[in-house]
């Protein structure tokens, strides 16, 4: 039952790879800034329509319909300006499909951009970038500097009637401004730690004004969904998970890439046809994340079969994330690789809610305690429950986005775990020190 | 959220170059009036940039009273993203991605080779003076792992036998390109599979 690939004319993201240049006139002869007046002219209401009738869905992680959320803006400005900001923030180990977006196809953001900032009102667009992309933020403001060159931002942008303006704001390391309230706050000039919701910033965001967040990929389709019409973004893919996607192929796979398929593809047939092939064939796979390191893993068995879209990897108890395959093999240690991901949370948590300030560190250390031989079985238990606690108790995801990646490591790998665990406790091995201090901690420099 | 130590010798003064207060002057307009706070983060990497890569605690006073804003708050912000630096780091800062996706293709090995032709530890400057290395988290770059950033570009694809011309390329304080140093384009699927994976690190 092997399905068709994306036929090349339903790409779109044709310059992917940069095999016909980036620049401007390269990008207008891939039909960039094609008619963006008309759209424009056809009005809000259309334009809203069109990307509800796509059904498409954001491609930052949480899949909320994009058509749903422009609707949020108040309809009319009022006393306050409105905001339309781009998280390009992109750090989700696994994930580096917005890299590409922002090096070779600046133009289809830019263009998405004006036409998502006049749907929701919006003047003044500002682009978030992580601090590590400083030259894919150089290569977007020479994309942005050419668009005003030929008069397509700006007073009367593109002639549409509508003035707007674009510039980038420089993260600095740290993952937790992917978070759309921490990174709002961040372009404040404040720590990136998450706002409670609501508010949500629809309504109050950006300098307490209303203001809508999208992810680069989602900005990025929006001018060719509304050429193309609505209806056939909608007939790619599964019904209510539809278009293409970026999927990034990284890990033990022969030949790692990013590339645009159709959603709903079975995983197996996406990495072997592009990816190459798992190093050391199929029956050599342990396990894959399938979307960014917060999603949970899914063993080989499932993934034998599963589809990649959002309604059947939750099915799975699991989710696509930001599509970001991370495949493990069996040379790899399952368990240390997911207590690095476990350390990535100990390193990246804002510090603003205790459970998750606390647990991730928890979590890093038993695991690694498990990769060191040295838990006991009762460390299992305890892992378990300091995932349920974070899980629910924090502010923003992030609680959810550490503590999943460990649930599903325990849902899929207990046996592996205990294989490792032992049935004394330390604690009887050594007991001068002081009372509830973690032995492990000491011992260990970085903890 | 990072632990971060602040260096034992602080310069007294600070102040933006001509060139940077032009530069300050255009950040500003980006945001409105009445919001200059929002200039923290990109006057925090002028004055790294001006400043040999590194934020003195002047700095962050000389920033505060520019965007006159506690100057607490510019220290919170100093202190939170890991992308500032607060003590002297090499002309050549090295870091290394060592997050899962770099992991299982061999970003140890990297890891080790720094600590043997750059310095033992992390953050410490080499015997020439001229690098420094740090383990980072996931750059953003998971299909051409494992790799390093080297002050703004990335070097990517790398396996020992690249890596180590790399270092040896710093110390010898002549830099080599970066991009992928397995000869592919950008992020494209390679033709030829390399059999059981031999060719990463």
């Amino acid at each position: 039952m092997e399905k068709i690939m994306l036929k090349p004319e339903d790409k779109i993201f044709k310059n992917l790879y940069n095999n016909h240049g980036w620049e401007i006139n390269s990008a207008i002869k891939r039909d960039d800034w094609k008619d963006t007046k008309d759209l424009i002219s056809k009005g809000r209401e259309w334009i809203i329509n069109e990307i509800k009738t796509s059904e498409l869905r954001g491609r930052g992680g949480a899949g909320f319909s994009t058509g749903l959320k422009w609707s949020f803006a108040p309809k009319k400005v009022g006393s306050r300006p409105h905001y339309l900001v781009i998280n390009a923030d992109e750090s989700e180990p696994g994930t580096c499909k917005d890299r590409d977006i922002l090096r070779f196809e600046p133009q289809k953001l830019i263009e998405g951009c004006l036409i998502a900032g006049f749907a929701v009102n919006a003047h003044v667009c500002y682009v978030y970038i992580r601090g590590e992309y400083l030259n894919e933020g150089k290569r977007l403001q020479d994309a942005i500097n050419q668009a005003y060159e030929k008069n397509y931002l700006g007073k009367n942008a593109c002639g549409s009637g509508w003035d707007f303006d674009i510039h980038i704001h420089y993260g600095a390391g740290a993952y937790i401004c992917g978070e759309e309230t921490a990174l709002l706050e961040s372009i404040e000039g404040n720590k990136g730690q998450p706002r409670l919701k609501p508010p949500f910033p629809a309504l109050v965001g950006l300098y307490g004004c209303p203001t809508i967040v999208n992810n680069v990929e989602t900005i990025a389709v929006v001018p060719t969904i509304l050429r193309r019409g609505g209806k056939w973004f909608a007939s790619i893919g599964k019904p209510k998970n539809t278009g293409t996607k970026i999927f990034c192929i990284s890990g033990n796979v022969n030949s790692p890439c990013n590339v645009e398929e159709e959603m709903g593809i079975p995983l197996k047939e996406l990495i072997e046809k592009h990816a190459g092939g798992v190093i050391g064939g199929w029956e050599n796979l342990q396990a894959v994340i399938p979307g960014g390191s917060s999603m949970p893993l899914l063993p080989k068995n499932i993934c034998d079969t599963i589809t990649m879209d959002f309604d059947s990897l939750i099915e799975n108890k699991s989710g696509l994330g930001t599509a970001g395959i991370v495949v493990i093999n069996k040379d790899q240690d399952i368990v240390e690789c997911m207590a690095r991901i476990a350390r990535f949370y100990k390193h990246e948590s804002c510090g603003q809610c205790t459970p998750c300030r606390e647990g991730v560190g928890w979590m890093w250390r038993i695991l690694d305690r498990v990769v060191k031989r040295k838990a006991t079985f009762s460390d299992i238990d305890l892992l378990s429950d300091v995932t349920k606690q974070i899980e629910g108790h924090t502010i923003c995801a992030f609680g959810e986005g550490s503590a999943w990646p460990v649930q599903g490591l325990l849902r899929h790998f207990r046996k592996e775990i205990e294989s490792r665990c032992r049935e004394e406790p330390l604690i009887k091995k050594r007991t001068n020190n002081p009372y509830l201090v973690d032995q492990h901690l000491l011992e260990n420099k970085n903890a | 959220m990072s632990l971060k130590k602040v260096h034992d010798i602080q310069p007294k003064d600070f102040k933006f170059s001509n060139e940077n207060l032009k530069k300050a002057e255009e950040i500003l307009k980006k945001y409105p009036k009445e919001n200059k706070k929002s200039a923290v983060m990109p006057f925090l990497y002028l004055a790294q940039k001006q400043n040999d890569n590194w934020i003195p605690l002047s700095a962050m006073k000389y920033i505060a009273k520019f965007l006159s804003m506690p100057y607490i708050s510019v220290y919170e912000v100093a202190t939170f993203y890991t992308m500032y630096n607060l003590a002297p780091v090499g002309k050549h800062f090295i870091q290394v991605c060592t997050t899962t996706p770099c992991l299982i293709r061999g970003a140890d090995k990297i890891v080790k080779l720094c600590k043997e032709k750059i310095s033992p530890n992390e953050n410490q400057i080499s015997k020439n003076g001229s690098c420094s290395w740090m383990e980072v988290e996931c750059l953003g770059a998971c299909v051409s792992a494992p790799m390093i950033q080297i002050n703004e570009s990335y070097y990517e694809d790398l396996d020992e036998k690249s890596t180590i011309e790399i270092l040896d390329s710093l110390i010898k304080d002549k830099p080599l390109k970066p991009g992928s140093y397995r000869g592919r384009k950008n992020t494209a699927p390679e033709k030829e599979y390399s059999a059981n994976g031999e060719n990463y690190a």
